[in-house]
């Protein structure tokens, strides 16, 4: 053992091109990736005989506006293997131009709502989502409410009912 | 246990370590919890399923845990008794004698709710097959806690990565074959029974001591410290004004809830508050799939046997 | 929402004001009348069929009050009725966001008058300590209330203690048969009340 984590190793091997950062921490281990091939590296994770990532625990957006870092805003994966145990982080930082990045609702059924509740809250587009639209807030909303620069404080009316055939 | 899983990630980070009687009190309190939000699963699934009696028996069980509750941090339901550190005091004297009393009378509502319901044909024909989850799609759908317990996935995250001290009790993860309703119904009366095991086992070794840790960095000095001492007085202070400073970094941290895995992934910028806190609830992933999972069935079926049983937590959804 | 009854050319529309007018100077048919709002009253007052719009952690305080210790049924108030159009009292129990104003808005004027909003928790009240982008703070920005049950949440007590107090007030009112009007002039007073948009 080289002391790495399986999941790093093997996702070097196969996507080397793709690890932009490794953060280890015992038990809490996060790779930093391009947002390019993030659902094939997903589809691998899960896949994988030696990894078998088949719970993905969370997503969600994160806006770095306030501790200046670049690019401002990240996409998280929380991913957890149930016959190995692993658990393992992905970060996927993004631009503010272009916030976008592919989704992975075809690998897990289960990133559809927290895919909808980032962008929802960061404005942050999931390509290829089956029905990407606001989840918490309502449709007259503007803007996005958890992006350090939204006025956390400043209400918006709903005047109308959504049909209630959606949602 | 709500509380324990934002403390245990604060702590867990800042690795503060905590006294054996706080954690020992913390899991009686969490178990006490998990009891309480399975009655209220149960207890109004089950009026939607017409069985109205057990909504009394199970609010029995719920008004002698409140009772224990009350009598410890002063509120009922929106519970504030843990502390990063520990507790924010030690239980009062009287708490021996009432969670006697709820050990005791607790499995007799208990009994009660099972004769009625377990070989009700009513009952059973009305969860039996309805609502079945594979357990490849709980885990696609990423299913937790009871509901993938029921689907027959073994994951509990007290036994896989235990905290707080569950590797010293003795307790069994209930699981299910089918996944419907049924096993639902099944895997939360069992869990009941589990939690009150443990809950026996902790009050039966509960172990002397503080109840909160003495670490500068996240308790506030006994009063008469803060009076004499000018080291305790400047913490306290720190402490008032600035709030727990936590280094700088991210991390994820995952209790069980009664739901389910109950994450926290904390961004900290190093000041006394939290930068970004997202909170992964266990319902939120389960009720996407009630879409899926409702089609072909009668209304009262996805409404009364389903949802409720899956326990969803409007709470929870609506952040 | 426009009401969409239609409005009856003779003016009131309740039989029983008619039969009052006509009847006016007449002491026994005025005692019998007040005999009659009384009855009406406590009528009312006994048997409040509430409908819960509970969304959030005072709905569990909600369910608590209905069963088997605090028991609402002593105070004839246990039939919870899931559809607004058999319910006369509505228990809005929990936080109310921007999104469910609507509902929350269309669900009232669904309800038949005389009808009564109970406002439970501080959530419900004032937004309590949701100071936010998605919070209403308070209710009454878009219904009239009748009573406020303060606490977080408030505890079964308090709530039955808002009950009665409910019923105190349809006492007092005693059997208010121009209900439409008052209500016109609350929610006309309601929609003057500036709305907090932070």
């Amino acid at each position: 053992m080289d002391g790495e984590p399986i999941t790093i190793r093997k996702l070097r091997e196969r996507f080397g091109g793709e690890v932009l950062d490794v953060q280890r921490r015992p038990g809490d281990d996060a790779v930093t990736l391009k947002r390019g091939r993030i659902p094939d590296i997903a589809r691998f994770l899960r896949d994988d005989p030696e990894l078998r990532y088949g719970y993905l625990m969370d997503i969600c957006g994160v806006d770095y506006l306030d501790l200046e870092i670049q690019p401002r805003f990240a996409v998280i994966y929380h991913l957890y293997s149930l016959e190995h145990g692993h658990r393992i982080r992905l970060k996927v930082p993004l631009d503010e131009t272009d916030a976008e990045l592919d989704s992975v609702v075809p690998v897990w059924d289960g990133a559809n709502w927290f895919e909808r509740e980032a962008f929802d809250m960061f404005g942050i587009k999931f390509r290829g989502h089956p029905f990407l639209r606001r989840i918490l807030t309502h449709h007259q909303f503007v803007g996005h409410p958890l992006r350090k620069d939204y006025d956390h404080g400043k209400r918006q009316l709903c005047t109308e009912v959504w049909d209630l055939e959606f949602e | 246990m709500n509380n324990l899983g934002y403390c245990h990630a604060i702590e867990e980070w800042m690795g503060i370590d905590i006294p054996p009687r706080a954690q020992a009190l913390r899991v009686f309190f969490n178990e006490m919890h998990r009891i309480l939000d399975h009655c209220v699963c149960l207890g109004p699934g089950l009026v939607d399923l017409g069985a109205l009696t057990n909504l009394w028996y199970l609010f029995n069980i719920r008004e002698l845990g409140y009772e224990l509750i009350e009598n410890a941090c002063g509120s009922r339901l929106t519970t504030s008794y843990l502390r990063v550190g520990g507790l924010t005091r030690d239980v009062p004297s009287d708490f021996y004698k009432k969670a006697k009393t709820f050990l005791k009378e607790s499995p007799k509502n208990l009994t009660d709710v099972r004769r009625l319901i377990e070989r009700n044909r009513i009952f059973v024909e009305r969860t039996r097959d309805i609502g079945v989850v594979s357990k490849e799609d709980a885990m696609a759908w990423g299913y937790t806690g009871p509901c993938a317990r029921a689907s027959g996935i073994n994951y509990d995250v007290r036994k896989v990565r235990p905290y707080s001290g569950y590797e010293n009790y003795e307790f069994d993860v209930p699981l299910g074959d089918r996944g419907d309703a049924h096993d639902r119904y099944m895997v939360r009366i069992e869990e009941m029974v589990q939690s009150l095991r443990i809950m026996q086992q902790v009050l039966d070794n509960l172990p002397e001591g503080a109840a909160s840790t003495d670490d500068p960095r996240a308790f506030i000095p006994p009063k008469h410290e803060t009076y004499d001492n000018i080291e305790a007085l400047m913490n306290h202070f720190k402490l008032i004004y600035e709030g727990i400073r936590v280094p700088k970094g991210d991390w994820y941290s995952f209790t069980e809830a009664a739901n389910g895995e109950l994450g926290f992934y904390c961004v900290s910028d190093g000041s006394g508050n939290p930068y970004r806190v997202k909170v992964r609830p266990p319902c939120f992933a389960i009720c996407q799939s009630i879409e899926k999972i409702a089609v072909g069935h009668m209304i009262p079926g996805p409404d009364g046997d389903r949802r409720k049983l899956m326990n969803i937590i409007a709470g929870e959804l609506d952040r | 929402m426009v009401d969409k009854r239609p409005e009856n050319p003779g003016g009131d529309t309740h039989g029983l004001d008619q039969v009052v007018i006509t009847t006016k100077l007449n002491p026994f048919i005025k005692a019998l009348k007040e005999a009659g709002q009384k009855t009406a009253a406590w009528a009312r007052r006994s048997s409040l069929f509430p409908y819960t719009f509970g969304t959030a952690c005072c709905g569990i305080e909600l369910m608590a009050y209905m069963a088997s210790y605090t028991d609402a049924a002593r105070f004839g108030a246990e039939v919870v009725r899931f559809s607004p159009r058999q319910a006369d009292c509505m228990i809005v129990a929990g936080t109310i966001t921007d999104k469910q104003v609507p509902i929350l808005k269309m669900i009232y004027d669904q309800m038949l008058e005389p009808k009564y909003v109970i406002s439970m928790g501080v959530c419900a009240c004032t937004g309590g300590f949701y100071r936010a982008y998605h919070v209403v703070q308070g209710i009454d920005e878009f219904i009239p209330v009748d009573v406020y049950v303060a606490g977080c949440p408030p505890a079964p007590e308090s709530l039955l203690y808002g009950l009665m107090r409910l019923q105190e007030r349809i006492d007092k009112e005693g059997a208010d048969f121009n209900t439409r009007e008052r209500l016109k002039q609350r929610m006309a007073e309601v929609d003057a009340r500036p709305k907090d948009l932070g």
